[in-house]
């Protein structure tokens, strides 16, 4: 099948790789460009592990082909910590409130809550629950995920975080 | 241990952040910054892609393979089917059961999407077109779907391999379609107590079939090494010692030239545990194509295909006295193993610990009697987030336990606490076989009646059931209660072994000149925090920092030889040879003490970190000192250096236990319901890490509740499978999935060092039957007795409306 160029901007950087019209975001992520962040759990756009943000929408990067996203920003989980590795407030709020256990949809599901706090700074955990239902996980059972994307949103808006009861 | 008391020792104790403290987890610096090395995150030069063929019917025999398109296909380098695996004799493979399983299928199919033939292409997508293009002749046959008929005189034959064999693994077989019968108990005692039982109850208690559906599917990644012989699998394997031992029994190959790691893995189950028929096409493909190849299920073939759950239907009898006392239990399970017995238990248990089935309560007698059979359905049967068969008997006894309180007219709670082994009895013996080590359930259930204001709901119940006779709602409350015993840390040598090999499990541990210190178990963690909880252990044993203690799980050249992690064994296992491993390593480190200060051995006492002379605190050595002098100072005659292997072969199992109690609003019209509350009070003994506790009870309520509501894997009258992708099968989002209260009680295990349990299965063990019982309960008043699993919004409405409510 014949290839094609892809080019867009990976988390600030250009990048670019030859691809079948056919590849899928997250093949061109993950095979061509060796980004392994985002992950394939389901094929069937349910779980949420491959998601990316993509000029300012969280997307499920097994839905869509690398050539809808020519020229796109994307921003994956290797590019959330500062340049100076200084972790996102989600990335220590993960940590810190436990909100992750095998690791496998915790890139996805930051990516989700990354996109969710811009949109939405002060979420109720009611409107986290819904803003990441998009997202499944199986080892938390969720609590402490909601958590720790309290703990981050509170962090960004120079808030000390308060642990609510849901 | 007792905890220190002075100024110092409690701050000295704070920093080495061991047992009992809130460590944050060392693996989330990873894997919060994108930096897990997952199976299929690993790429080798000249990687090929595998893919499967798989069978569209559920029982046909085979006429034809015409693999000629897909051979065509550019980029194909290879496809293997039954009759190239034969050359190799690996068309079938030995089975954790001791039965065999075809490979690639041979002559027949016997299950929907059952492995036919594996294309090895230059990358994934090429693989998958070309396993599309190869062609299949079938012949249908007649298929055995219900596990109640799979014995019938007029049974279709399904495995003709063994149709003529009168002993299975597990010994005689009464029919052709018949694996296993399995008994313990005395069965005439049994009979008697039921003839002459005052009350009696017989329910048949199904448990579907689910799957574990971690987020991570299966997958490998092997590379043959012509040259040298050798072997290296990377794999998502929750046992990477038994894999290797598996490889070594079926290649012929030595130990030291097979190479098996287990990456991080994106949680397991149970789900990988087994081999599957994935893993050998992938070895056979690398040594027929001299490159590295790679297999990676998707989900529908991870669902459909590699290792179910479950699919046990329990008739249960109870016999009691009128005023509430349980006089015995009779149980038979028909269990569902589909077309091949790939069950991941240990050797000997063929149904697994099912005679944990008399739960907390002190049954005088019992019998238990298991069948299994063959059906076209998929291979499996492994312990999702539970011992091994244990969730099931634990339902089955939970919810029976119900229905005869419901006869009795006394409340689920009195009559569990009137029938419960009492404090004083433990060790207990149960009348099926097992020395539960400890417990104390009065006060766990105590505690939960007062944390949840459990007779104040009750009462709130019975005006609800008013209102809703009277017309004034529509709302049905229901309040389930859980009283669970677990049986894990599987086991000792007397009674458990896999292939022969002993269940023991092994920790090693290195402490450098400066010390620090690296220790390596046969565990493989697949999201419990092993590297945080395992440097706990050795921290407070030690008395080295947690973070100055690496590691390291999962590779068998460097690993010591363990059974792996899955029925809660870590922690009872595995945490106990680290514990005797750190104890080899402080005495040597007393004994260098004692020479450094000149003083006798039985001078020194223990401080958080040190050696200090009894009497003279001021006098001590610390560990770090120790360390550093056990590479220049040893003791006239002492070996050099401070390190130290434990294999442990664990006295018995371990009994962790738990009260939960779940409140549920349904709604009679369109069977919606909602959990308002759910309560889980769990006692896994000492506690290492209660964040990483809290973790897991809150995952495993969580799994709980999608058996319990919705998740099961269907199949219809001709064997189609359905329900296996997550399009149907029910992963509960952030939305649906309740809010958890957590609670705890804490009765170590005598005969563990550290007094450890394990409890990452507890929770699945004890919620699928809360639930159930909370939906059953919301119904008795109206004279519903058993409203079976899972309890989706359809089919609670259908019980609802089979009520007559919705006239």
């Amino acid at each position: 099948m014949s290839k094609i160029n892809v080019t867009l901007q990976l988390n600030g950087k250009s990048v670019s790789a030859e691809v079948e019209p056919r590849t899928l975001l997250i093949h061109y992520l993950r095979e061509n460009l060796n980004v392994t962040g985002p992950h394939i759990g389901c094929d069937t756009s349910h779980c949420g592990a491959c998601t990316v943000d993509i000029d300012g929408k969280s997307v499920k990067s097994c839905t869509i082909f690398a050539v809808q996203a020519a020229g796109a920003e994307v921003l994956t989980i290797e590019g959330m910590a500062g340049a100076d590795g200084k972790l996102h407030a989600l990335q220590e709020g993960f940590r810190e409130m436990h909100g992750l256990q095998c690791g496998y949809c915790t890139p996805g599901m930051i990516i989700r809550a990354y996109r969710l706090l811009k949109e939405n700074p002060t979420p109720s955990d009611a409107e986290i629950r819904m803003g990441i239902s998009g997202n499944l996980c199986r080892c938390t059972g969720y609590q402490n995920i909601v958590k720790a994307i309290q703990y981050a949103a509170a962090k960004i808006n120079g808030a000390e975080y308060k642990e609510a009861a849901e | 241990m007792n905890a220190p008391t002075d100024p110092s020792a409690i701050e000295r104790a704070e920093k080495l952040q061991g047992m009992g403290c809130k460590r944050k987890r060392v693996e989330d610096v990873r894997f919060t910054q994108g930096r897990g090395n997952y199976v299929d995150d690993i790429k080798l030069p000249g990687m090929l892609h595998g893919d499967f063929h798989r069978s569209s019917r559920a029982h046909a025999r085979i006429k034809s393979i015409d693999t000629s398109k897909a051979k065509a296909v550019p980029g194909v380098l290879a496809v293997l089917t039954a009759e190239e695996l034969k050359g190799v004799n690996l068309a079938w493979m030995p089975t954790l059961a001791g039965d065999v399983q075809m490979v690639l299928a041979d002559g027949k199919v016997l299950f929907q999407n059952q492995e036919i033939a594996f294309v090895v292409a230059t990358d994934r997508y090429i693989a998958a077109d070309a396993a599309d293009l190869v062609e299949v002749e079938y012949e249908e046959l007649p298929v055995v779907i219900d596990p109640f008929k799979a014995m019938d005189a007029d049974a279709p034959v399904l495995r003709e391999d063994i149709k003529d064999k009168k002993d299975g693994a597990h010994g005689p077989r009464k029919h052709y379609n018949h694996i296993f019968n399995w008994q313990i108990g005395d069965k005439d005692l049994t009979d008697a107590a039921f003839g002459k039982a005052e009350v009696a109850t017989k329910d048949l208690l199904s448990y579907q079939r689910v799957h574990p559906c971690p987020l991570e599917t299966c997958q490998c990644l092997v590379s043959f090494d012509k040259i040298k012989g050798e072997i290296t699998i990377y794999g998502t394997f929750q046992a990477p010692h038994v894999i290797r031992t598996v490889v070594a029994l079926i290649a012929g190959l030595p130990e030291h030239k097979i190479h098996v790691i287990s990456p991080d893995i994106g949680g397991g189950f149970g789900n990988k545990v087994g081999a599957y028929p994935g893993y050998i096409c992938s070895a056979v493909a690398s040594i027929v194509t001299g490159l590295p190849v790679k297999w990676v299920e998707d989900r529908i073939e991870n669902l459909s295909t590699t290792s179910f759950a479950r699919d046990y239907h329990m008739t249960t009898e109870i016999a009691a006295t009128r005023d509430g006392r349980v006089t015995g239990l009779r149980v038979h399970i028909l269990a569902d193993h589909g077309a091949f017995d790939a069950c991941a238990d240990p050797s000997k248990w063929p149904a697994g610990f099912s005679n944990i089935v008399t739960g907390s309560y002190d049954f005088p007698v019992a019998h238990l009697s298991v069948d299994g059979v063959y059906t076209n359905k998929a291979p499996g049967g492994v312990a999702y987030r539970c011992s091994f068969r244990v969730t099931e008997v634990a339902y089955a006894i939970e919810r029976a336990m119900d229905i005869m309180a419901q006869k009795l007219g006394i409340d689920p709670v009195d009559f569990r606490v009137k029938n419960f082994i009492t404090r004083e009895q433990f060790p207990y013996q149960s009348a099926l076989g097992w020395e539960y080590d400890s417990g104390d359930y009065h006060t766990a259930m105590q505690k939960a009646v007062e944390a949840t204001g459990y007779r104040k709901l009750r009462e709130e119940q019975k005006a609800k059931q008013e209102a809703f006779k009277r017309g004034e709602t529509r709302d049905l409350m229901g309040i389930g209660v859980a009283f669970f015993t677990e049986i894990v840390g599987a086991g000792p040598s007397k009674n458990c072994d896999i292939l022969g090999i002993a269940m023991f499990d092994s920790a090693e541990i290195r402490v450098h000149p400066t010390g620090r210190a690296l220790g390596r178990m046969g565990s493989k963690s697949q999201g419990q925090g092993h590297e945080t909880t395992w440097a706990q252990i050795i921290a407070t044993e030690i008395g080295i920092p947690a973070d100055d203690i690496a590691i390291e799980e999962g590779n068998t050249d460097t690993a010591p030889y363990g059974l792996g992690t899955y029925g809660s064994r870590s922690t009872p296992v595995t945490g106990a040879a680290i514990a005797m491993a750190a104890r080899k390593i402080k005495a040597k480190a007393q004994m260098i003490a004692a020479f450094m200060l000149e003083v006798h051995e039985g001078d020194l006492e223990w401080d958080v970190d040190r050696f200090r002379v009894k009497g003279n605190p001021e006098q001590f050595k610390t560990m770090t000192q120790l360390a550093w002098a056990a590479y220049n100072k040893v003791p006239p005659g002492m070996e050099p250096g401070l390190e130290a292997v434990s294999y442990y072969d664990p006295p018995n199992m371990t009994y962790p236990f738990g009260a939960y109690i779940c409140v549920m609003d349904i709604d009679v019209d369109t069977g919606v319901h909602k959990v308002r509350r759910f309560y889980a009070l769990d006692d896994c003994g000492t506690r290492i890490n209660p964040m990483i506790i809290e973790g897991q009870v809150h995952g495993g309520l969580t799994e709980g509740y999608a058996i319990a509501m919705g998740q099961e894997i269907v199949y219809d009258a001709m064997g189609n499978v359905s329900g296996i992708s997550l399009m149907d099968y029910f992963l509960p989002t952030a939305v649906e999935t309740p809010i958890w209260e957590t609670d705890y009680t804490v009765t170590p295990s005598p005969h563990h060092p550290i007094g450890a349990k394990g409890v990452g299965e507890s929770p699945n063990v004890g919620s699928v039957p809360c639930f159930a019982n909370a939906v059953n309960d919301a119904f008795k008043f109206l004279g519903s007795t058993h409203i079976a699993m899972p309890h989706d919004n359809y089919r609670v409405w259908q019980a609802a409306e089979n009520l007559g409510l919705h006239k």
